[in-house]
């Protein structure tokens, strides 16, 4: 079974994502579901429980704002690394809307990233499968201070400067 | 001038050794050369046609004898021998040795500067006035605000990723807008409310390269407090809604023209009503914080025009000449702003060796509290000059090549490295300059053309900032041969305007005569008081379309 880092530790990783385009009956175990899906089937997976969706970098989202309640992982598709859309979403979804669950970052996720990310409220990480989790577990700790405030440090460098 | 504290060294200091790490992986074959890419961009890191090439930011134009002494031993030590100053307020090394990248980034952090955000998709080095805190006329002094965006822009989490590269200038004199803000990503000017508060109106989506525009105001009064809550709401909506299809559409300009500018004003301020009163409003004491290092230096009480430095310009006109182009007038009594202009003939515009920077770092020890400011005319200004130093410091400047005084006039050209250093050029623009500047070699004749801004780019990417100089220069390709688009028009300042395409491109030989029947046509037309681009905006194109093609066309 493949690994991902979750709150900075190493663990298996025991969730399968579907396709996109998926449709019809569910496999076995737990499974993160794309949007479309959940918003057509919607009672079904509750009734299923344990229910994760993955969104893309052109979904926003807003679409989630009422379900939230009923999710236990959002993950945030990164198709090109270099699509930094996903950041923004992430932080709506932690500051905006309060989401409480597991965000976990998929597809081109790779180490340079991952403190970035961290900051941006993902506490989850399936990294490129052609990558070492390990060794991007490093990433987490590039930098011990940060300037600005984000999800991991409520208040900016120039306030505590002050305190 | 700011210092470090124990935060800002050791951001730095984890920057330097977070790239040490990358490029180490990426020799072990562990980071493919596609995902270093974008990472080397983000510290400052190009592959150039000869070499790479290293850009240091220059946080609003800001460096010390100190910093000047350690760019000369870099260049010496890692390069050439010498570093080359950009439009935007950065200087680049063009030569290193990748290997050697982290090493020089540790000297340099050494000396509390860094390449960080110089280049890639994210918030850039912030830009300013070249005269800030120095000059009468202005409603604040601009520099601690660059700061302040300076610290919030660094490693900011979420816009590391954006669409496209983002340039924020600000500006803060109300005559003149020497930073050219209305032509950013974001611009700010400071102004003050009709309660006199403080704040900044907010110009939004200006640009130059493919397609040049002048950015609008998003509004018209931010107040002072809002500054980082603000510009986090408009980056935000830029990152949702820029499009990442095209990297040639993927600027802000084109969201704000896509939406207009009334729907991005309400995306921002709805995203700002969420947050603007969060922890990240700034407060007047982290502002009074900041402002502290940059409060005036030492000054000594002086009178206006001592009577030898009133003596010598009589006595000498090469120092008289000198004094009116180049020196420009200080907000104390006594003191002066010196520009020293590294546009002589024959050397490329914003070259500068390492003996030239020791030597600069000298006489900023000596005449200008150990300071100096880049400016993104490619100039280097000593801001706190005595006026009864200007003679001494004028010979050791003219012996060094530094005071053609030729500040603002037709040769003081702006221009990009171009094809001698640049592999995206279409042509070489260093050349072009020179053959200009040996052209309008009589200062006589430059003095009584007036002001005329001319800059010059080796492509569309627009880094000499052609689509704003009075008369822009850009090198196109033609079938495999390099030539040259000529526009008239174009202003950096106030009255922001991009030039306009005066017809087909010509050949690199025929430029300085081109430029020469551009410069006739206006001396024919003008009037007593007029400069170059009144002339021009009162006569339109078609005289100088004529004289240029021929009647016929
Ligand atoms: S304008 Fe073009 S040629 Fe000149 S430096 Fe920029 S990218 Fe290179």
């Amino acid at each position: 079974m493949a690994k991902l880092i979750k709150d900075k530790a190493i663990i298996e990783n025991s969730w399968t994502t579907l396709a996109a385009d998926f449709e019809g009956e569910l496999p076995a175990g737990s499974v993160i579901v794309p949007l479309t899906y959940w918003q057509n089937n919607r009672e079904a997976l509750v009734a299923r429980g344990n229910v994760a969706v993955w969104l893309d970098s052109d979904q926003a989202p807003e679409e989630l704002q009422g379900d939230l309640d009923s999710l236990v992982m959002i993950a945030i598709n990164f198709p090109k690394f270099a699509d930094g859309r996903g950041y923004s979403y992430a932080r709506l979804l932690r500051e905006r809307f309060h989401f409480k669950g597991e965000l976990r970052a998929i597809g081109d996720v790779l180490q340079d990233q991952l403190f970035y990310m961290s900051r941006v409220g993902f506490n989850a990480f399936e990294v490129r499968a052609d990558r070492s989790p390990e060794e991007a577990l490093e990433g987490l700790n590039d930098f011990s201070d940060v300037y600005q405030a984000a999800c991991d440090q409520p208040t900016p460098l120039f306030i505590r400067r002050a305190g | 001038m700011y210092k470090y504290d124990g935060y800002d060294k050791k951001i730095v200091l984890e920057r330097v050794q977070q790239f040490r790490g990358q490029t180490q992986r990426y020799f072990d074959g562990k980071l493919a050369p596609e995902e270093f890419l974008p990472l080397r961009l983000q510290n400052g890191l190009y592959v150039q046609r000869h070499a790479p090439m290293l850009r240091v930011a220059i946080p609003y134009g800001m460096l010390s004898a100190t910093q000047l002494r350690t760019l000369g031993d870099l260049a010496r030590t890692y390069d050439k021998g010498y570093v080359h100053f950009t439009t935007r307020q950065n200087v680049q090394f063009n030569w290193p040795d990748l290997k050697v990248v982290p090493d020089m980034l540790e000297k340099l952090a050494e000396v509390e500067m860094h390449a960080i955000q110089t280049s890639g998709n994210c918030i850039r080095n912030t830009t300013t006035d070249q005269f800030a805190g120095v000059i009468a006329d202005e409603v604040v002094d601009p520099r601690p605000y660059c700061e302040i965006i300076r610290q919030w822009s660094t490693f900011h989490p979420e816009f590391a990723y954006l669409p496209r590269k983002f340039k924020i200038a600000v500006n803060a004199s109300p005559s003149t807008d020497r930073a050219a803000v209305q032509v950013h990503d974001i611009g700010l000017e400071m102004v003050r409310n009709e309660n006199g508060e403080l704040g900044y109106r907010v110009f939004v989506g200006g640009g130059l390269g493919r397609t040049p525009i002048v950015g609008e105001v998003i509004r018209e009064f931010l107040p002072e407090l809002d500054l980082l809550t603000y510009l986090e709401a408009i980056v935000r909506v830029y990152n949702r809604y820029g499009r990442r299809d095209n990297k040639y559409k993927a600027r802000i300009k084109i969201l704000v023209k896509a939406l207009g500018i009334e729907a991005y004003r309400e995306k921002v301020e709805q995203e700002w009503e969420h947050f603007k009163e969060g922890e990240s409003k700034l407060t007047p004491e982290a502002i009074a914080r900041v402002k502290s290092f940059f409060n005036d230096p030492a000054y000594d009480i002086l009178e206006n025009n001592p009577a030898e430095f009133v003596a010598r310009q009589t006595e000498q006109k090469a120092f008289a000449n000198w004094v009116l182009r180049n020196v420009n007038t200080h907000k104390k009594p006594g003191y002066a702003i010196v520009t020293l202009t590294l546009k002589k003939t024959g050397v490329a515009p914003g070259n500068v060796t390492e003996q030239q920077l020791d030597l600069i770092a000298d006489l900023a020890d000596r005449f200008s509290f150990g300071e100096v400011r880049i400016a993104h005319t490619q100039n280097v200004i000593l801001a706190d000059v005595k006026q009864s130093d200007l003679f001494d410091l004028w010979q050791i400047a003219k012996e060094a090549g530094f005071a053609t005084p030729n500040l603002g006039m037709l040769t003081d050209i702006i221009c990009c490295p171009g094809g001698d250093y640049c592999a995206l050029a279409n042509a070489k623009s260093i050349p072009i300059a020179e053959q200009i500047q040996r052209k309008f070699d009589d200062l006589d004749y430059l003095y009584d053309l007036g002001e005329i801004e001319l800059n010059i780019s080796g492509c569309m990417n627009a880094c000499g900032h052609h689509h704003v100089g009075n008369i822009g220069i850009l090198g196109v390709d033609k079938k495999g041969e390099e030539f040259y688009q000529v526009s008239l028009g174009g202003n950096s300042g106030k009255q922001a305007a991009i030039g306009k395409i005066l017809g087909p491109s010509f050949a690199q030989d025929d430029m300085a005569d081109v430029i020469e029947k551009i410069v006739h046509v206006f001396v024919e037309n003008r009037t007593e008081e007029e400069s170059f681009i009144d002339t021009y905006q009162r006569v339109g194109m078609t005289p100088f379309k004529e004289r240029v093609y021929g009647k016929a066309h």
